[in-house]
């Protein structure tokens, strides 16, 4: 959660700017976020890059510009989303952009799922289309799979279907109804977003956020983090027609939500977390249960989990399917369980440690197939665990929340939090009276799809529902 | 083998009883709320989607989105109660009046009722929102739950459904899928617009990139309130639904 006040946003000539933007992300910075916001005379670029290693935050704008603008894309691919958001959104054309299509296809533009998809050419080459409306309880979105048979040569994806105007309407705030905006940003993710909200307002106020609280919050998103790990090692065992570990985590999920309504009533956290602090207290005896709760669940979760790895027709179908490399995964800029299954060490709450977060040892990277990222699931929830035993063994004392006031004008804030699918960035731009110029909301997943796309490369149609489970992403959380 | 018998051993069974005793819902969870009669203009100022009316007194549970902001700003005009059943056949049986009581309701005419009663197949269309009340939906299937055992399963194709259960306020880029979703289940069918968001628009409700509800597009038959409803408000609403009063 970092503050930049009105000195530190000084505007960059255009040339300037991209040439810092491209030595910046030579060195080893991830585009956290790359957008355009408004500005007097026009648009201006702003890129918040993350030096992950180094656990430094820089935060670029640039004068405004009035039309087109060089596309980083063929260099830096993982800008390729980013620069097509910034078309879609201010009209700024990314010149040279290789895949220049609409994200969330908006009203006034081509319908979505329409318009030009990849195509690969040739006599037995076909194309499968599927969605929006998939076969199971998910949420919408359309896949075109370029194959030969089998075998997948691409994969495009294209989403926009839950595209619900939050990110605009959260722009217009802060309000009354900001909070359930960032708490319904994607639902799954309600602890992540509700914490760099929150996070990004105190930022702001220059709010110091009590200790209590602090752990709290950090409590709730790491039985965020179980529930949803939990809940897809037991799809990834469901979709290897496995089906104990199947059933045993569909429960246990359950029981990791029905801990968070222990606390705040919700089993979503909604309502948990508020500027300022926390609206629910953890007094010992709900501690207690908690953590008794805690210890039942995790030693069913871990008979559960266990299972998988002995299990040679489970262990088979994970190994080797959907591998994403290293250089692939980086070059992308994928973030959390994903990024850290390929290899590339990454965790905000090492890298840019908020809350009661310090010190926080990431599990060893993996290979970057399904069984990489079915693995990292596991060996994660080991350590919320752990976590969540040391918070409640020693809860700070003290209150529940500290006032949080009105906005600092002409200033901007960056928050960070490490939710279970990684990284949630979110930046705030204020205008003279303090209300926000603009909000941008990156969701994990909007850096993660790609990536899906790419595990399935080569592979098999047949492992689309594997591939797809292991990375688990967002369509809400993408589609804003 | 042994392995996962031995697991199971230890796991026992898991089903749980429906309908749910209280010990299934946190003591801070917020259920059927209640209107004491007081005036509501300090509680309905709290409320960030306009569900409180002073004017009226009424509270309108389909745009609720049970954050207990009311309850707080004034507790002697607004009670939440932990009863999760939150049902109505109909729009307006939702909004509750002052010191009136609430009846779930909304089972389907008797013919419906014989024909879905004891098997009853959900395509389900999520048009938006958050994937909460998706979330929700999908845990009925496990074993806690176990939405089997009342003859109702989700199906993958409209064309082996019995009716939609719709999430989300319906965006206007979902709208095409959702009503040809609905032309392609046989009749007779039902719809069921489960949350804030299918039922109102939710946290949504008045944008432009969206519908605001299932009913703009699709008939409703039964409406369930909540963001997201509790699992078990949503059993009890399919249920109520295809059985009438069963609880
Ligand atoms: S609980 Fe419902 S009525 Fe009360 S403030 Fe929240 S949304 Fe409004």
């Amino acid at each position: 959660m970092k503050l930049f006040g009105p000195a530190e946003l000084a505007a960059l000539p255009a040339d300037k700017f991209f040439t810092q933007l491209s030595a910046s992300l030579s060195d080893g910075g991830r585009a956290a976020a790359y957008f355009a916001s408004p500005a007097d005379g026009g648009r201006r670029l702003c890129a918040a890059l993350a030096h992950d290693r180094a656990g430094r935050l820089e935060l670029l704008l640039s004068e405004p510009l009035s039309d087109g603008f060089p596309s980083l894309t063929p260099r830096f691919p993982q800008l390729h989303l980013f620069e097509r958001e910034i078309f879609e959104l201010s009209g700024l054309r990314p010149e040279g952009h290789p895949w220049l299509k609409p994200v969330r296809y908006p009203a006034g533009g081509p319908d979505p799922g329409t318009g030009d998809f990849f195509r690969v050419h040739g006599p037995e080459v076909h194309e499968v289309a599927v969605g929006p409306v998939h076969a199971g309880v998910i949420e919408p979105g359309h896949f075109r799979f370029q194959c030969h048979g089998e075998n997948v040569f691409h994969l495009e994806i294209a989403l926009g279907y839950q595209h619900r105007g939050v990110e605009r309407a959260l722009s217009a705030g802060p309000g009354a109804r900001s909070m359930h905006y960032a708490e319904t940003l994607a639902g799954d993710t309600t602890i992540g977003h509700a914490w760099a909200y929150c996070g990004a307002l105190e930022a702001l106020s220059g709010c110091a956020v009590p200790p209590r609280a602090q752990v709290l919050r950090g409590v709730l998103l790491e039985l965020e983090r179980l529930a949803n790990h939990t809940g897809d090692l037991g799809a990834l065992s469901g979709d290897v027609a496995y089906l104990p570990t199947a059933s045993f985590c569909g429960r246990l999920r359950g029981e990791y939500l029905n801990m968070t309504a222990l606390i705040c009533g919700n089993r979503f956290g909604r309502n948990a977390l508020r500027p300022g602090g926390v609206d629910f207290d953890l007094e010992p005896a709900r501690a207690a249960e908690l953590l008794r709760r805690l210890e039942d669940v995790f030693r069913d979760t871990e008979g559960a989990v266990s299972l998988l790895w002995d299990t040679a027709s489970v262990t088979e179908r994970f190994e080797n399917t959907g591998p994403v490399s290293r250089a692939d995964a980086a070059a992308l800029g994928l973030v959390g369980p994903a990024a850290r299954a390929s290899g590339v060490d990454i965790d905000t709450r090492r890298d840019f440690p908020y809350g009661p977060y310090s010190r926080y040892d990431p599990p060893k990277p993996g290979r970057g197939d399904v069984y990489a990222r079915a693995y990292m699931r596991w060996d994660e929830i080991i350590r919320s665990v752990r976590l969540i035993r040391g918070w409640l063994a020693s809860l700070p004392a003290g209150p529940l929340t500290a006032p949080c006031g009105a906005p600092a004008s002409d200033s901007a804030a960056v928050s960070l939090v490490e939710s279970w699918r990684g990284q949630v960035c979110h930046a705030a731009f204020t205008g003279p009276g303090g209300g926000f110029l603009g909000y941008k909301v990156v969701d994990p997943s909007f850096h993660n799809w790609q990536g899906l796309a790419l595990a399935l490369r080569g592979g098999q149609i047949s492992d689309f529902p594997l591939c797809n489970k292991s990375f688990n992403l967002s369509y809400c959380g993408h589609d804003l | 083998m042994f392995k996962e018998l031995i697991e199971r051993f230890r796991q026992g069974h898991r089903t749980a009883p429906f309908p749910p005793g209280p010990e299934k819902f946190s003591d801070r969870y917020l259920g059927l709320p209640r209107l004491t009669g007081a005036p509501l203009a300090k509680a309905a100022a709290a409320c960030p989607v306009g569900a409180l009316s002073a004017a009226d007194s009424a509270l309108d549970m389909g745009r609720c989105l049970f954050c207990g902001a009311c309850a707080k700003a004034d507790p002697a005009a607004v009670e939440f109660t932990r009863d999760h059943r939150l049902s109505s056949g109909s729009r307006e049986g939702l909004v509750l009046g002052s010191g009136g009581t609430f009846r779930a309701s909304g089972e389907a005419p008797p013919d419906l009722r014989r024909l879905f009663g004891r098997s009853f197949r959900l395509r389900q269309v999520s048009a938006g929102g958050c994937n909460a009340c998706e979330a929700d939906c999908n845990v009925l299937g496990t074993l806690a739950f176990d939405l089997g055992r009342f003859g109702v399963q989700f199906v993958a194709s409209p064309r082996h459904a019995d009716g939609l259960l719709v999430t989300g306020p319906v965006t206007k880029n979902m709208e095409l899928a959702l009503r040809k979703t609905y032309d392609a289940t046989p009749g007779p069918k039902l719809v069921i617009a489960c949350g804030a968001c299918a039922v109102s628009g939710g946290p949504y409700a008045g944008h432009a990139e969206t519908l605001g509800g299932a009913a703009a597009v699709v008939p409703v038959d039964m409406f369930i309130p909540g963001c997201p409803p509790h699992p078990y408000t949503i059993l009890d609403g399919i249920l109520r639904l295809i059985n009438g009063d069963i609880v």
